[in-house]
């Protein structure tokens, strides 16, 4: 896939930026506005795709190589399950291992902080990887997935 | 609640619309018509996280919708009405009505729109500030009170990332 027209890679270049900050701030603040770890991670795989769209699939890959997309997904399942799961060591459900803070704060709210970072994370691979399998590999021609 | 009525008929006009029309880009971009219609609509019924992920993901369906139509060659359906769509078509139309017939009986006993039928729906949300201290109550349950259906949603993620990738590296190989 090639890139597009100096218009859109310049545009690019001056939104791109906002966009990722603006994905991890609705991440990281899920506790307090809306948004969530669903809905930052959605944004931020929109700021990946616009990356590929707009200078070429190999620019896209040095950012983001082909081996590392399933490993960043395995880290966040493993990392949920294991925020989720290990407070049953102490006999409590999740989100008592880490303290609630007050209310209104960015870290207070025990585990959920951590598990809307993780989910982020996790959603935002998962839908570059599927652009990447279903839209950007299918021009190639008899050649393998490099591993 | 016009603006609301308005906005549904909107949908329902570019459903039709997407269905009947010839053209595969026609189709597309009035799909792409309605999802944005949606996320207006779940802003006006007071869901803001629901409207932000629409939006966006909307946008990546309606990318890739177009990507598949430009490598297409041909961009318009050819239909040929045969003999058995008549008997489908009216068959259809009973099972819809006799559906739409019940629905409309049961929805008579339903509770209203705000007020839950569960207990627990009731306690999360008179109770559910006093004992997470976390104003955000939609990141609450899903992630405090309900989070091992949330682990059990990214394990389906998982499960269809790793299950298109084995199915594609096939394709690879073999074309």
């Amino acid at each position: 896939m090639n890139g597009m027209t100096l218009i859109v890679k310049t545009i690019t270049r001056l939104v791109l930026g906002f966009i990722v900050v603006f994905g991890a701030m609705t991440v990281v603040y899920g506790h307090l506005s809306p948004g969530g770890g669903f809905g930052g991670g959605v944004m931020l795989a929109c700021g990946l795709i616009l990356l590929t769209l707009a200078f070429g699939r190999k620019a896209a890959l040095e950012v983001f190589r082909e081996k590392l997309l399933t490993s960043w997904d395995s880290f966040g399942v493993v990392s949920l399950a294991e925020i989720v799961f290990i407070g049953l060591i102490g006999g409590y459900a999740m989100g008592h291992h880490i303290s609630h803070g007050e209310s209104f704060r960015l870290l207070s709210g025990g585990t959920v902080m951590w598990s809307n970072i993780v989910v982020g994370i996790k959603v935002g691979v998962f839908l570059f990887a599927i652009f990447m399998a279903f839209a950007a590999f299918r021009m190639n021609d008899n050649r393998e997935w490099r591993e | 609640m016009l603006l609301l009525y308005g906005l549904i008929v909107f949908m329902i006009l570019g459903a039709i619309i997407a269905i009947e029309t010839k053209d595969l880009l026609s189709s597309v971009i009035s799909v792409g018509a309605m999802g944005l219609v949606l996320s207006i609509v779940f802003l006006i019924l007071g869901a803001p996280d629901l409207a932000m992920v629409q939006v966006a993901v909307e946008v990546i369906a309606l990318i890739m919708l177009i990507r598949l139509i430009v490598v297409r060659e041909d961009v318009t359906i050819a239909h040929r009405y045969r003999y058995g769509d008549v008997f489908a078509t009216s068959v259809g139309l009973i099972f819809a009505g006799v559906f739409i017939v019940f629905a409309a009986i049961a929805y008579r006993g339903m509770p209203s729109f705000g007020n839950p039928l569960f207990r627990v729906s009731q306690e999360y949300i008179s109770e559910g500030f006093d004992i997470a201290n976390i104003p955000n109550l939609v990141t609450a349950i899903l992630l405090e009170f309900r989070a091992y259906d949330t682990l059990g949603e990214a394990t389906v993620i998982f499960t269809s990332i790793v299950g298109a990738f084995v199915i594609l590296r096939k394709k690879g190989r073999n074309d």
